[in-house]
């Protein structure tokens, strides 16, 4: 359950060698799927479960600054980050399930989302009706009235 | 039958290692052949469709036959499956009986090497090694490869240690644990064999057992009553359930047996006699096991149908919860297959394994002086058998939830930490969905009872994990007095226009701050005296900066400011940071800083524990500062909070691991030392969140700690002086570790005695829900912390747990002394 997942950062700078030789003796994990609504607090108070956190970097739209869905989280120890793996990854936090995953450790600018419009890229594609997320994905908003009809308004995309 | 043929037929059964046979040609032969036996004697008896006795039967023929050409290999591999694989050793011994049956030299090669494999665990203080090859040893007098003669001499060596003087009664409790829980191997065999030398060996445990000292069983016990079950010590509860298997004529329905099989070929095999194996002495170095109590939740009237719930003295109990703890061991690293293996436990079609997992997996969880694996480990586990047991386990769950609910004003307040902890995280993963109503008694008690408290510690933590609306939502309104605050600042200066004293200093770091004014301007500002909004000088005109007044307008409205959220806060304790230290200079500022931090942020208890965490790890406060302000009689309605005592024992974890680094980093320091050639380098002691370059006179005197334990690489060149150096750090650390020590329970020392001579003069019971929880937190404090305090015990028993003591607490402190002895 601490093994290294098949995806890779794309931005990384440097070799696909070097950048498996850091995601196997980092502490710093990426966490997805979260809702937008999450907090620090809330993130905080799982992940420190598996051992003491040094920090956490949450995701933000790149243009409103707000949260996205994801966030960095750094451990001290490798001890740690493995059994976060082991034990919060597949589970649940404000009711969604979580992901969790290596990460080469945080720099500046990859708080942000790298979708066009400013969240995560996932968040553009998606099809469904993902109320923590904002609802529909952002290229395949359906027409205003159908939102209405088919959801209460509570269930609008926050915007 | 030729061997060829057996070979065949064998390979049959693992139809997976055709392909491999095939791969195999024209390849290096001898080593695949070496590989594939390993494979075949790694996975005897899983997953086969065929008996058990017949891969047996083929496995030793193949083995018997190869065994001249990898002898060493054969005996190297199964000494380590009977180390390893505990919950097959009747299978291995099995094998190792028809291997000796076939091949007499072997087998006697094999009980040196098992018998050197035990010595070894002994003397590597590899207990829980020691007790499963001993038993395994046991094993082998069923299978007829022991006799059981050199086998009871054996046991009876081992007891003797029960009668040595002047070790610890930990020794002695283990050499006799691990006596006895070989008996349900092979009691039986040596009933028949040598009941005389038998019974002589019940006795001596017997009376090992009557006298041994129990001053230890309070503090590890979970439930305080022993209604409606009993909570035996486990020495205890093992030699009931011995007792009761040796009524039972040694006859068990558990263990599987399958040399019953090939008596007819094992009883002509001769035997070997164990040579005298004299347990190593004692000495200094060595560490026992801690006691335990052997947690009881279950009986068979709370299982409604299906199979029966063994009794707590029939050996089956032992026998089946032995094996699921094993279990968990050999899984505790992957929760699903954890899950997956406890749900296809053999024995299921025997006991009511839902009730079985559930009672264990607890067990752990609340166990002294710590749970063994991460609560959070259970509690992952815990949702994957609920995914995989969809009809049954969420019941048992929910029925313990309500058993350990219904019982809670007698389980200890560490359980009830962690029973609180697990239950908030379980209802997040479960949608929050509870039916509150049935637990509505608890709002006409006592606020200080444990079932409301309970209550409101669960929607506390649970907020912690969700938010504030959440938990108004999921409990009925008239649960309302037991919700949990909403977490917002509250700012004591918000009113630009009142009339505190602090209130013009606070609106102009307010601006000052916002206008991103430097830290070296704050310190000037906080040096002119106080000013009212008038602009005159309030008398006494106070240039000081550790005025409580300055303090506390500028750690509200510097965290006020930084309440949005972990890392605003955060941001601006590092920005401001040597603000904070010149306010912190004095015990009396540190403490200003705490009460201004809890003031603003008391009902937030998370940001409050986090904001402290944080104060420690960048030096603001020391660790005596918190000791001292949880104690203050400010906190007295904070006292039995839980976040309270994570805040105390995260303050003492701190320090603990701070002095464990630097007692690593001097031995490391003195093994380079020792073998290299030193050459004068400084070393970086900069394990600090703080500047290195911020060299301050205080940081001579007082501990320094940040990051965790991130080992350190001593430099290779290491200097006599050097070592000096960290010799002299690590004293002064251990020093500030003892000084900690003493504050807290001197504290306890002074609540706990003043209550208990006020109840005597007002002639009051003494026995409080305050009191309970009270006590409870000193054994808290004592057993998590048991490795350190340790060192201090006689420092403790000559200063503070003296003789003139009241009885009450004196009592703790011998029954912590009482866990090691």
């Amino acid at each position: 359950m601490t093994e290294i997942s098949s995806y890779r950062d794309q931005h990384f700078k440097g070799s696909r060698g070097e950048l498996d030789k850091m995601l196997r003796i980092s502490t710093t994990m990426y966490v997805g799927n979260l809702a937008f609504y999450t907090t620090e607090g809330q993130i905080y108070e799982l992940f420190s479960k598996c051992g003491d956190i040094k920090r956490i970097i949450m995701g933000l739209d790149k243009f409103k600054k707000t949260p996205c869905g994801f966030c960095f989280i750094e451990y001290y120890t490798r001890e740690d980050a493995e059994n976060c793996m082991r034990f919060v990854n597949g589970t649940r936090l404000d009711d969604r399930i979580i992901r969790t995953d290596w990460d080469a450790g945080f720099l500046e600018g990859r708080q942000y989302g790298r979708g066009k419009t400013g969240g995560q890229v996932r968040d553009e594609y998606r099809t469904d009706y993902d109320i923590g997320r904002g609802g529909y994905g952002k290229n395949a908003q359906p027409k205003a009235d159908m939102i209405i009809f088919g959801r209460n308004k509570d269930a609008l995309p926050m915007d | 039958m030729s061997r060829r043929r057996v070979h065949d037929s064998y390979e049959d059964v693992y139809g997976a290692d055709r392909g491999y046979k095939k791969r195999r040609r024209g390849g290096s032969e001898s080593n695949d052949l070496e590989d594939r036996l390993e494979s075949l004697v790694l996975k005897v008896g899983e997953n086969t469709t065929s008996t058990i006795e017949s891969n047996l039967e083929g496995l030793a023929s193949v083995l018997d036959g190869d065994i001249q050409n990898f002898k060493k290999k054969v005996l190297k591999l199964l000494v380590e499956c009977a180390v390893n694989m505990p919950e097959k050793c009747t299978i291995y011994s099995t094998l190792v009986g028809l291997l000796n049956a076939k091949n007499y030299n072997f087998g006697g090669e094999f009980v040196e090497n098992i018998v050197r494999s035990f010595k070894d665990s002994l003397k590597n203080n590899s207990w829980n090694e020691a007790r499963v090859v001993l038993r395994f040893i046991g094993d082998l007098v069923n299978c007829h490869v022991v006799s059981a003669s050199s086998f009871v001499q054996l046991m009876g060596s081992l007891l003797d240690v029960t009668k040595e003087d002047g070790v610890p009664n930990v020794r002695k409790d283990w050499y006799c644990y691990a006596v006895m829980s070989c008996l349900p191997w092979v009691g039986r065999e040596l009933y028949e064999k040598r009941e005389s030398p038998l019974e002589m060996l019940l006795t001596t445990i017997e009376v090992y057992l009557n006298k041994r000292p129990k001053k230890h069983v309070n503090m590890l016990r979970i439930w305080s009553t022993d209604v409606p079950h009993p909570q035996e010590e486990y020495l205890e509860c093992l030699w009931n359930q011995i007792k009761k298997l040796k009524h039972d004529s040694w006859t068990e329905t558990i263990i599987p047996r399958p040399y019953l099989t090939f008596d007819n070929v094992l009883c002509e095999a001769l035997q070997h006699n164990l040579p005298p194996i004299v347990p190593p002495p004692h000495h200094n170095a060595c560490v026992y096991p801690m006691p335990w109590v052997v947690y009881r939740m279950f009986d068979y009237t709370d299982v409604t149908d299906g199979h029966i719930m063994p009794g707590a003295h029939s050996i089956e109990r032992f026998l089946v919860e032995e094996h699921l703890q094993q279990i968990i061991d050999m899984s505790c690293k992957n929760r699903k297959e954890c899950a997956t293996n406890l749900m296809n436990f053999v024995h299921k079609n025997k006991v009511p394994l839902e009730y079985c997992i559930v009672e264990v997996i607890f067990s752990l969880m609340f166990h002294q002086p710590k749970p063994k694996y991460l609560e959070v480990m259970f509690g992952s586990v815990f949702i994957e058998l609920s995914k995989l047991s969809t009809n049954t386990m969420p019941l048992v769950l929910a029925q313990t939830t309500e058993i350990l609910y219904s019982r809670i004003e007698s389980m200890h307040v560490c359980a009830f930490d962690r029973f609180v902890s697990w239950f908030a995280y379980h209802l997040s993963n479960f949608k929050f969905s509870w039916s509150w109503q049935e637990w509505a008694d608890c709002l006409a008690l006592d606020p200080e009872h444990p079932k409301p408290k309970f209550v409101r510690e669960v929607l506390q933590k649970a907020m912690r994990l969700s938010f504030y609306e959440r938990m108004r939502d999921i409990v009925p309104p008239d649960f309302e007095p037991l919700l949990p605050e909403k977490p917002e600042p509250k700012f004591k200066y918000a009113i630009e226009k009142s009339t505190l004293p602090g209130q013009f200093l606070s609106n102009t770091l307010l601006t000052k701050i916002r206008n991103k004014t430097t830290p070296e301007d704050i310190i000037e500002i906080l040096k002119e005296p106080l000013m009212s909004e008038n602009g005159e000088i309030m008398e006494p005109a106070d240039i000081g900066i550790s005025n409580p007044t300055k303090v506390d307008a500028f750690v509200q409205t510097l965290l006020f400011i930084a309440s949005k959220s972990f890392s605003h806060a955060f941001a601006a304790i590092t920005k401001f940071i040597s603000v904070f230290k010149a306010l912190g200079e004095t015990d009396d500022g540190q403490l200003q800083i705490l009460r201004s931090t809890f003031e603003l942020w008391s009902a937030d208890q998370q940001m409050l524990t986090v904001l402290i965490d944080k104060m420690l790890k960048t030096q603001i406060i020391e660790c005596s500062s918190v000791a001292n302000w949880i104690f203050s009689k400010d906190m007295i309605p904070e006292f039995t909070k839980l976040y309270i005592w994570e805040i105390l024992s995260l303050t003492i974890n701190k320090m603990s691991r701070h002095v464990d680094r630097l007692t690593r980093e001097l031995n490391e320091a003195r093994e380079k030392l020792r073998t290299t050639a030193a050459i004068s380098n400084s070393s970086d002691d900069s394990d600090t969140e703080t500047e290195k370059a911020e060299v301050k006179p205080r940081q001579l005197t007082t501990t320094t700690f940040g990051g965790q334990g991130v080992p350190m690489d001593v430099d290779d060149n290491v200097t006599e002086e050097m070592v000096e150096r960290m010799e002299e750090k690590l004293e002064m650390a251990q020093a500030d570790q003892k000084n900690l020590f003493l504050i807290v329970f001197q504290r306890f020392i002074m609540i706990l005695s003043e209550h208990l001579v006020k109840c005597d003069t007002d002639d009051r019971p003494f026995d409080t829900y305050w009191y309970k929880y009270t006590v409870g937190r000193l054994q808290q404090v004592f057993l998590a912390h048991h490795e350190q305090v340790q060192k201090y015990s006689s420092t403790l028993e000559g200063l503070l747990f003296t003789q003139d003591l009241d009885i009450h607490i004196l009592e703790v402190f011998h029954q912590f002394l009482a866990l090691r002895s």
